[in-house]
């Protein structure tokens, strides 16, 4: 009955088509259950066993190493300098992330538009914000009282003034830091942006003004949601490089995580236990983005069939 | 039925739906529309049949100025289509006028254009609610009638994804006709339906022109056009070169090269 060469050498041929037995065809191929042994991947298993030991070794080795105090990491974890300075790089953040994505639309718009100036406009904003180094922008805005002494309101090239402040009131780090990070953050968005928007087929554009729709309304109702399922996947890329950015602008003293996890490492002199405490915020920080992005990419989702 | 009966008719039923006359188009050196006139009156379903490139759907998309002309003049229920007529000069309309113009103008294109972050209902009050300024409630109430009438009833939660070619289609036609249309432009709405989908938006079709719509459609469906136009244009490189009767156009034909074509799609 089991025999699997009676099976192979069953003919596939139809029924009848010689010599065929009996007048009421009966089968000729008898049903068999076999059992399927599936085929056997050893490996795997033994290549995470090997990882797991060289992890494991690594973590031991952390954890044990004499040179290593990590009372210290647990003791200024949720310090309150590590805690201003977690504040101030989730502001940095969400602050430079929301004004680069306003500038990075208004880019993304000019560079598409029909109107010859704006489209240079944008064009050179884009190749200058993103052809300088975050780090020197940052300190060019951090410096930038040195050659703006005052920041003035009033009639270009003559000297009527409404009134005038010294740059270094308004610019402070923080504001230095944000206009850095967002000025280069909008340059990478406002193509990101126009990726998403030239991605909508222009059938849909089509559509809309067949029904009557403005090109302001087109753009806010048809073209914006349907760019933004394009656009959302590497905008939030695009933020967690931006939050782990914001630890730049330690070399203005911005007053972020970094810069307080520096401070505190220069007395206590615990440098890489005092890193740890840098590492663990980083990490919850982006993984609460990913989350983030995970839920708003599923909204964003609707009527996309996977 | 009430739902998609002829329109109240703002302009003198005399004057015709569509009134082009010597229209010219020219994509670079190549004209695409050369000196064409059509009128369709009131009411009255003609069918744009023809080759590929003979500027059928171009001749279509003049009508909404989804595409602008270089030549000749256009104009629906005697208004011109893109244009304010000042003595012997044509001013481009802003944007904001040309949308108001084409208010009126429903179109049905060969991919549907279904927006596909929308489910059908949305789609369908778009239109009215954020063109018209229709009271939501009432142009739910409108969207969900049109949906009954084209066969669609339980979809209105439906996204464009969820639907088979055919459905979208008929979704397109019932968004188009949310606006209270005076005339339906059809661009080949059924050349890109499953053979067996065809059906079902042809009949859609059917029922709006026996409700009294003014129709242009440009189709390759000689049967739809056989029985249901009262006038057949045939076009060929960019020039009318035969107008008619379907009985005459697709039955028997004149000019050599329409008889080719018709021996050639039959």
């Amino acid at each position: 009955m089991s025999n699997p060469e009676a099976i192979h050498e069953a003919p596939l041929a139809p029924q009848g088509a010689g010599g065929a037995p009996g007048p009421a065809d009966p089968p000729r191929v008898e049903r068999v259950d076999y059992t399927i042994i599936r085929r056997k991947a050893p490996w795997p298993w033994v290549l995470a066993a090997a990882v797991t030991a060289v992890a494991i070794a690594f973590l031991y080795g952390l954890a044990t190493n004499p040179a290593l105090n990590w009372e210290v990491t647990g003791e200024f974890l949720f310090s309150p300098p590590v805690m201003s300075g977690l504040w101030v790089t989730i502001q940095l953040s969400i602050l430079s992330m929301l004004l680069g994505v306003i500038i990075g639309l208004i880019i993304a718009l000019w560079r598409m538009s029909t109107n010859r100036v704006l489209q240079t406009i944008a064009t050179v904003y884009i190749t200058v914000f993103r052809s300088v180094p975050v780090l020197v922008q940052l300190l060019i805005w951090g410096n930038i009282g040195l050659i703006i002494r005052n920041v003035t309101l009033g009639i270009p090239f003559t000297d009527i003034a409404f009134f005038s402040i010294p740059t270094n009131q308004i610019v402070a780090p923080f504001t230095a830091a944000v206009l850095g990070l967002a000025l280069a953050e909008s340059a990478y968005i406002a193509e990101i942006i126009r990726g998403g928007i030239i991605s909508v087929p222009t059938g849909q554009i089509e559509a809309a003004s067949a029904l009557g729709m403005t090109r302001a309304r087109t753009t806010r109702r048809i073209v914006l949601p349907q760019a933004l399922r394009v656009i959302i996947p590497p905008l939030g890329n695009q933020f967690v490089t931006l939050i782990k950015a914001t630890s730049l602008v330690s070399v203005i003293a911005g007053g972020d995580l970094l810069t307080q996890v520096i401070n505190i490492s220069a007395t206590s002199y615990r440098v890489i236990e005092m890193l740890a405490v840098a590492v663990f915020w980083y990490l919850i920080l982006v993984s609460a983005a990913s989350i983030g992005q995970y839920f708003l990419e599923r909204r964003l989702g609707r009527g996309v069939k996977r | 039925m009430s739902v998609y009966t002829a329109p109240i008719a703002t302009a003198d039923p005399q004057v015709p739906v569509v009134e082009a006359v010597g229209v010219h188009k020219r994509y670079g050196h190549n004209d695409v529309l050369r000196d064409v006139d059509l009128i369709v009156e009131r009411g009255e379903v003609v069918c744009l049949i023809g080759p590929s490139g003979s500027g059928k759907t171009t001749l279509l998309r003049t009508l909404n100025h989804l595409e602008t002309i270089e030549g000749g003049i256009i104009r629906i229920n005697g208004r011109l289509i893109g244009y304010r007529q000042e003595r012997d000069r044509l001013y481009e309309l802003s944007q904001r006028e040309v949308c108001r113009r084409r208010e009126r103008i429903g179109m049905v294109f060969q991919h549907f254009n279904l927006f596909p972050h929308m489910t059908a209902l949305e789609n369908i009050i778009e239109g009215p609610v954020g063109v018209r300024r229709t009271p939501r409630r009432k142009a739910v109430e409108r969207a969900h009638q049109l949906l009954a009438r084209v066969g669609l009833a339980d979809k209105a939660e439906a996204y464009p994804a969820q639907l088979s070619g055919g459905q979208q289609q008929r979704v397109a036609i019932a968004r188009a006709l949310a606006m209270e249309p005076e005339l339906m432009l059809f661009d080949e709405p059924t050349s890109a339906l499953d053979p067996e989908l065809v059906g079902e938006v042809l009949a859609v079709m059917r029922d709006l022109a026996d409700s009294g719509m003014t129709m242009v459609v440009v189709t390759h469906e000689m049967g739809f056009a056989q029985q249901v136009a009262d006038r057949v244009v045939f076009m060929s490189d960019g020039t009318i070169v035969e107008t008619g009767p379907p009985s005459q156009i697709i039955g028997n034909p004149i000019h050599q090269r329409t008889r080719e074509f018709i021996q050639a799609v039959l």
